[in-house]
């Protein structure tokens, strides 16, 4: 492995997201390690400015063309993959966000190289790459070495704090010839906001928040009594929203809401990295599952391998006796 | 309109999971498969599909343990045919079993083309691939995931709504043949009564279809599988339901949260 070590940068919206400095940070150690520069590809239609803060790297790839306006993984792979084929890197990291989520498969398969996927940390060891990644909705973590001239990492949001891969320094940027585009399958016509008038769950101070284990929306009044009585909001995890029991609005997690509420109560909830993402800054976590090895634990601050429905009349119960 | 479903069988993570001797695999033995949840949320698109504009809907899945059922079960909510590959070994990568899935495809008689290819977006074992890009790449389509709706209403192309963060959706237009991968379905998998199922697996509907080449050499390797150790991990409240909650009690009032 003895080309340079990308980082892709997300852009969102007009914003560089946190996410990019987190994994130029990371990509700082790796590069160093490995010897080679650190480049941060940053992909846009008239975005350039936006490299300016990416000094983290040695340099910056900008790739500027009409059809790189919005973050289509169709496209940005296409690009991107065209880019990698001349310039050989040795890794290229991608974060793992519902922005990038369609190139983090992309890449590696127009790229023909092995991915290594759920990245929670990254090591040079024996010259080459060790990844760490999070399998199996948390349960497990493995150690393995991706092989290739090139290969792709798609990385967890997390890996190091945001601030690490800030930097003062300007850092040069070349502008790269985006290769001519064919005429695109994929054709983003708009984007729709939530519908709003349902409750902010940003602003809760207090959060309970169901997911598969409350078993049904018949229950779901148990979970909006408990709310009442606390002074917050009913949220949920994926599943509750799949299931229909809740409006997307109250979801919280990677395709949903990043809360952070003064109390979190878990009810029922695994706890899937893409849920962690969304609440692990509440500054009070307790949950409540029936499986003592589930993953959520591993974030809460306090835990119950129990049965919320019957963990949750019981709390309702002390709760309305102590305000009384 | 003709639309293929591509399952997988992936660990059940709600049994206690256990690491093979080998230190780097789960052990099989203890493994309890279900189908991804994702791709049953892709069935139940090509459902909505087939309901609405006609159609047929074709799964495919990898043998593996309990995949039987999942096929019979696909058949009995209203896939019109289930094909399962055999000789694909167990705990294949994901990269290797999309280049599999991809070369037996042509091989099976009356199946290409096809309008459009539905999968779930991804599964907790994507470890080296995600099967829906890699299957596009192959096939030459193009690819969008995070999908939670598809309208198929006009000609040549799908409408898709894919999710982006804080609730935000876009809204695509894709040419046909595409493979979409699925995160949600218009509405939840349908329940479908045993006896329904029985019924599936009593016409022995699943056609098996041999691997069409060897399986690619992964590029991955893994070193190590353990559980993951947390420097913090939550106080544990040990108890009844009404100890529990007094507990809880307790540790609101404690950070004046009542």
């Amino acid at each position: 492995m003895a080309g340079a070590v990308w980082v892709l940068a997300e852009q969102w919206r007009g914003h560089l997201s946190d996410v990019t400095f987190e994994l130029l940070a990371l990509g700082r150690q790796v590069a160093d390690g490995l010897g080679v520069p650190l480049e941060a590809v940053l992909l846009g239609s008239g975005a350039e400015n936006l490299a300016a803060s990416l000094g983290a790297a040695d340099r910056v790839l900008y790739v500027d063309a009409p059809s790189l306006a919005e973050p289509i993984g169709e496209e940005g792979s296409r690009v991107l993959a065209a880019l990698a084929a001349e310039r050989r890197p040795g890794a290229i990291l991608v974060p793992i966000t519902n922005v990038n989520w369609d190139l983090v498969g992309l890449l590696p398969a127009r790229l023909g190289v092995t991915l290594a996927n759920f990245c929670t940390d990254l090591k040079v060891a024996g010259g080459g790459l060790e990844a760490q990644c999070l399998v199996l909705g948390g349960k497990m973590e493995v150690r393995a070495v991706p092989k290739g001239e090139t290969v792709v990492l798609g990385v967890l949001p997390g890996v190091r704090s945001a601030d690490q891969g800030r930097a003062e320094r300007s850092p040069e940027v070349e502008r790269v010839a985006a290769a001519p585009s064919p005429a695109g399958r994929v054709r983003l016509l708009g984007y729709e906001e939530p519908e709003a008038g349902d409750v902010d769950i940003t602003q809760a101070e207090v959060l309970v928040s169901v997911g598969r284990g409350l078993q049904g929306e018949a229950n779901l009044e148990l979970a909006e009594e408990l709310a009442e009585v606390l002074g917050g909001a009913v949220s949920g995890s994926r599943p509750a929203i799949d299931l229909g029991w809740l409006p997307v609005t109250r979801q919280v997690g990677r395709s949903g809401m990043q809360v952070k509420p003064r109390l979190y109560l878990a009810l029922g909830i695994s706890g899937a990295p893409e849920h962690i993402e969304g609440m692990k800054g509440s500054a009070l976590i307790v949950a409540v599952n029936t499986d003592p090895g589930a993953p959520i634990f591993n974030v809460a601050h306090y835990g119950a391998a129990a049965d919320l429905l019957e963990v949750v009349p019981a709390l309702i119960d002390k709760l309305k006796e102590q305000k009384r | 309109m003709k639309i293929l479903v591509l399952l997988k069988m992936v660990p059940d993570v709600v049994e206690e999971l256990e690491v093979a001797p080998d230190g780097a695999s789960l052990d099989r033995g203890f493994l309890r498969l279900i189908v991804n949840e994702r791709d049953e949320n892709a069935l139940e698109q090509a459902l909505i599909l087939k309901e609405r504009h006609q159609g047929t809907v074709v799964v495919v899945a990898p043998e593996a343990p309990e995949v039987d059922d999942v096929l019979y079960t696909a058949l009995a909510r209203g896939a019109d045919r289930a094909i399962k590959v055999t000789g694909v070994a167990e705990g294949l990568g994901s990269r290797a079993s999309a280049a599999l899935l991809a070369a037996t495809l042509p091989t099976v008689a009356d199946l290409l083309p096809v309008d459009l290819v539905l999968t779930g977006c991804q599964a907790i074992d994507d470890l080296d691939g995600l099967i829906g890009p890699l299957v596009a790449e192959h096939m030459g389509m193009p690819y969008v995931g995070i999908v939670t709706g598809v309208d198929g209403s006009a000609s040549g192309v799908v409408r898709l709504s894919r999710e982006y963060p804080g609730g935000l959706r876009g809204r695509f237009e894709v040419d046909l043949p595409a493979v979409v991968g699925i995160q949600g379905a218009e509405k939840p998998p349908r329940y479908v009564p045993i006896a329904k199922v029985r019924v599936a697996m009593a016409s022995g509907k699943i056609e098996s279809i041999p691997a069409a080449s060897d399986a690619e050499a992964p590029l991955l390797d893994v070193l190590e599988m353990r559980k993951p150790v947390f420097a913090e991990r939550a106080e544990m409240i040990e108890g009844d339901p009404d100890e529990i909650a007094t507990r809880i009690c307790e540790i609101l009032a404690g950070r004046g949260l009542l």
